[in-house]
């Protein structure tokens, strides 16, 4: 290469090597760990549904224990939503969605690293626990008081804390991908224009920042009762096990659609290549990705039609199961028309899409009926919904997913998989996945239970079963064979030739073999299929004709533009290599794994090398201020290198987070109101004898009163630094941070003045838990205005460079919020109510 | 190459709301409200208040869609005309701002009426069910 210009770019953005190559934080090289790490979380998945159906291959086998079975289905569970269906989304994402962007990689590439090794190693503590025969034995939806009163050992306390840690790293990759989606596109590139898949995944990315928080907060409530004693599901003391029900299930139900969509934007990308047509009615799959998202949140009690809830309500949410159908059928619709009206190019890529869809539908038609209340009151809790949830997971998830492996293996490794293994692959997954799950529909028609490690004979329950066992080998070998297709050594094999597939988007722009740099300049995109209908497009990205084409700082760079015109906004460093996310993902791990059991010295250490580390990664990667202060970009035009407010993607990280951080908190203000909805004696005048008080209404009152205080200085403080009002912004901060310190004080004397012990009765405890979740925040909100006083005394923020401050006090705006709802709500309901 | 370098984004510029991307978020969110204000009623009502009379909840319920329906349908209606005006949507759009016009009044017009089925679906129940079990 005789560009000096390609030279630099190159050296940028080079790959680090030896063992340093773990340090990595590029999507290309994270998206990989990624994907490979879901999918070996998947097989060990795989292996433990087939030890299922070894034991009920016959009736009364005595191959597992009961014990055994139920840490083996709990875990089968476990593994296939939290440890494969929401991680690889996010594995495949991080991989692929800068690339269909044009964007040299996503805004916050450490973070995307961080979320990657929480993942690995929350998913290995999870699992592990079943080789020492301590799994979680309450079934994936963990329900209380099977988990809580009538399970020992330490089972769901892994099942919670390790999971709870997943669910950080999937909340960060849900900040990333928000973040990469609407800021990262290239230039000219409209919302009108964006691949169909980064719809999806904004709309994904949104629900999990809304789902996955209430059932942290579920998590929070239950290792509480574990191990507290707060009696939040424990009937004797006022607490209900049907708030875990609702928190679950606020999670679960919009979880079966954040598993499926990614995969259904796999097969929106995949369609139009393979019928060498656009797609069809891209507003309508916009409408279908966005309408379902929406109407995905209210299903949640469909899950829960027998536990006694009122007539009315059941029917609400019947409807609602209903509607969602609609949305969910225009898509298909417009996959079928765009496959219709091309001229479909056969592989098996195609074929696992159209089983896909295939299996999707009649899943889906079986959700119709069990939406239908009375339907589900007699197949509930049978293996009729066995065999649905699978339809539905293994046609709307796995096929498209493996559908996916064979579209964009040649895109990650330059080699194409085998057409005549992926034919015998094909046929052993359908024709097994139908002989597996088929069954269980009539076996479950027949009455035969869930979660149950065997059964008896003579009941008709015999041949199902064996048949979905058999069925389920075939599968397995199916996957088996796709195993070594993708493992198998491929050195003597030529490389594929540029865009193998001739598809349309900017992912397939990639030279072959694929250089580190992502693209070699961002391009200008006005069309939805560039590369087929943008003359010259790979020759002038090539030649470095575009944006970014030079690296002249030896930085890495990419583009913000602006989220709906996508107009040129910011010319934004991303961070390098690092061990950094590593030691504090190690850390962070530390503290959950310590925790579990009970080790509170090396938990509380692992929590301040955790703080410690965060806090040098965020003091020596964040808000750098740069050496100039715009810089040229190409074309003629020149971009600042640092930005603050609205404009910056950390502004957008700290609004995301904390939507999500808000959602936590709202499930647990829901909490309340629900105890006093279905409890006529909350909150209880006494308990045992002993009169419960409640928080009292001053101190509640004056911790609001003061956090009002220190929020003015706040936003005071951020004001008097724009101003370059140095001493003015001291003097504010700090007494923003002595006042918050006061405010948490006077929250927390309320209900302590009161003698309000949080293990006696519910009322106490859910009041405790509102005081602690305010009074961590108030406790975080302090430490982020002292790192804002550290930045400005040591340089790293001033005047015109005012992110962390401006972030900061968004942060506020959200905190102060948190302590008007906690303080009203426990000063002045109770006397509502 | 001949492109035109795409112009930088003017931060002073104030864009209609028409124009943004929470425009195609009002009417799910009017129905989200929407549904979430009958769960919350039709609970507290059943497990607090009611005996067996279901006629208060359902005049609170009338009230509700009173409400949400007049505005889903307004949000829908300025949409359809949004994507309307001017040159009927071709089938795939270029980078032309009256495409991103469309396409925000075509996908809004589209959700509008998603949302209105899906709110009409909601208050059917309190039609149909006359008791809270």
């Amino acid at each position: 290469m005789n560009d000096p210009r390609a030279d630099r770019l190159l050296k940028a953005w080079e790959t680090p090597k030896g063992w340093r190559y773990w340090s990595a934080v590029n999507n290309s090289e994270v998206g990989l760990w990624y994907t490979l790490t879901a999918f070996a979380f998947f097989l060990f998945g795989g292996v433990l549904a087939l030890i299922m159906r070894v034991q009920l291959a016959v009736p009364d086998n005595d191959w597992l224990t009961p014990d055994q079975y139920n840490q083996i289905f709990t875990m089968h569970g476990s593994v296939m939503m939290f440890l494969f269906a929401v991680p690889i989304l996010e594995a495949i994402s991080i991989m692929l969605l800068p690339e269909m962007l044009g964007a040299r990689d996503l805004p916050f590439p450490r973070l995307s690293a961080y979320g990657y090794w929480c993942f690995l190693i929350g998913g290995v503590f999870v699992c592990g626990s079943l080789f020492f025969g301590v799994g979680p034995r309450g079934g994936w939806f963990m329900y209380p008081p099977m988990t809580t009163e009538y399970q020992d050992g330490i089972g769901p306390d892994i099942w919670l804390l390790g999971l709870s840690f997943i669910e950080i790293a999937s909340i960060a990759a849900a900040v990333e991908l928000i973040v990469g989606a609407l800021k990262c596109r290239p230039p000219g590139m409209r919302l009108n224009l964006i691949p169909l898949y980064a719809w999806y995944i904004l709309v994904v990315a949104v629900m999990i920042l809304f789902a996955f928080p209430p059932l942290i907060a579920g998590d929070l409530l239950m290792e509480l009762e574990r191990a507290m004693d707060w009696p939040f599901f424990d009937v004797e003391r006022g607490g209900d096990p049907m708030l875990w029900q609702h928190l679950f299930w606020i999670f679960g139900h919009p979880e079966v659609y954040i598993v499926f969509l990614p995969s259904i934007a796999l097969v929106a990308m995949m369609v139009p290549t393979f019928a060498r047509t656009p797609m069809a009615g891209y507003g309508w799959i916009v409408l279908a990705a966005v309408g379902t998202g929406f109407l995905s949140f209210g299903l949640w009690v469909h899950h829960m039609f027998t536990t006694g809830l009122p007539g009315i309500s059941i029917g609400i949410f019947s409807a609602a199961s209903e509607a969602v159908a609609i949305p969910t059928g225009v898509q298909i619709f417009c996959f079928i028309a765009t496959l219709l009206v091309g001229r479909v190019q056969r592989n098996v890529c195609l074929k696992f899409v159209l089983a896909g869809l295939a299996t999707f539908i009649i899943g889906g038609l079986t959700g119709v009926m069990v939406a239908i209340a009375p339907f589900d009151y007699q197949a509930h809790d049978t293996y009729f919904i066995v065999g649905h949830l699978h339809y539905v997971l293994i046609g709307g998830t796995i096929f498209p997913i493996v559908a996916g492996f064979y579209y964009y293996y040649p895109f990650v490794t330059g080699k194409q998989l085998s057409e005549r293994l992926g034919n015998i692959t094909f046929w052993l997954m359908l024709i097994g996945f139908n002989v597996a799950f088929f069954p269980m529909h009539i076996a479950g028609l027949l009455g035969m239970p869930r979660r149950v490690y065997t059964f008896p004979g003579g009941m008709g329950f015999e041949g199902p079963n064996l048949i979905s066992s058999i069925g389920a080998f075939a599968l397995g070998t199916g996957f088996l064979v796709l195993l070594w297709d993708v493992f198998r050594p491929k050195g003597k094999q030529p490389l594929v030739p540029r865009n193998v597939w001739n598809a349309g988007t900017l992912e397939w722009s990639g030279e072959v073999p694929d250089q580190p740099w992502g693209i070699r300049s961002i391009p200008i995109i006005n069309s939805r299929y560039p590369l087929w209908e943008q003359e010259n497009l790979l020759a002038d990205i090539d030649a470095g004709n575009f944006y970014l084409p030079d690296a002249e700082e030896g930085r890495r760079e990419t583009l913000v533009t602006s989220a709906v015109d996508a107009e040129l906004m910011q010319c934004l460093r991303v961070p390098g290599p690092s061990f950094l996310p590593f030691w504090a993902a190690v850390f962070t791990g530390g503290v959950f794994i310590f925790s579990t059991y009970h080790w509170w010295i090396p938990a509380g250490c692992c929590s301040v090398l955790s703080f410690a580390t965060i806090v040098t990664w965020l003091w020596t990667g964040t808000a750098e201020i740069p050496e100039k202060e715009t810089k040229p970009v190409g074309l003629g035009q020149s971009l600042p290198l640092y930005v603050s407010g609205p404009a910056a993607v950390g502004w957008w990280a700290m609004f995301i987070t904390m939507l999500g951080d808000m959602t936590a908190f709202i499930s647990l203000v829901f909490g309340y109101f629900f105890y006093w909805t279905v409890h006529e004696d909350f909150p209880p005048e006494q308990w045992n004898g002993e009169p419960v008080v409640g928080a009292g209404t001053i101190w509640p009152l004056v911790s609001v009163g003061l956090a009002v205080v220190a929020w003015c200085a706040v936003v005071m403080a951020r004001r008097l630094n724009r101003e370059d009002h140095s001493v003015g912004f001291y003097s504010s901060s700090l007494l923003a941070v002595a006042v918050t310190v006061a405010s948490g004080a006077a929250l927390v004397w309320g209900p302590y003045s009161n003698g309000m012990d949080p293990t006696v009765h519910v009322y106490s405890s859910t009041t405790g838990v509102l005081v602690l979740w305010t009074v961590v925040h108030l406790a975080l909100g302090a430490t982020m205005l002292v790192y804002c006083i550290a930045r400005r005394l040591f340089g790293k923020m001033d005047a015109k460079h005012d992110a962390d401050i401006v972030n900061v006090t968004l942060g506020w705006h959200f905190l102060m919020l948190t302590v008007a709802i906690t303080g009203s709500v426990l000063a002045l309901f109770p006397w509502v109510a | 190459m001949n492109q035109q370098p795409v112009p930088l984004h003017d931060h002073g510029q104030r864009r209609p709301m028409k124009k943004r991307l929470w425009w195609i978020a009002i009417s799910p969110t009017v129905w989200a409200i929407h549904f979430l204000a009958c769960y919350i009623t039709a609970a507290v009502w059943c497990e607090k208040i009611g005996e067996g009379n279901l006629r208060p909840l359902q005049i609170s319920v009338g009230i509700y869609t009173a409400i949400a329906l007049p505005m889903i349908i307004w949000v829908g209606y300025s949409s359809y005309r949004n994507f309307r005006r001017g040159d009927p949507p071709v089938p795939f759009d270029f980078d032309d701002p009256t495409d991103r016009t469309h396409f925000f009044g075509f996908t809004a017009f589209l959700l509008s009426a998603l949302s209105v089925v899906a709110t009409l679906f909601t208050v059917l129940v309190f039609v149909l069910v006359g008791s809270c079990d």
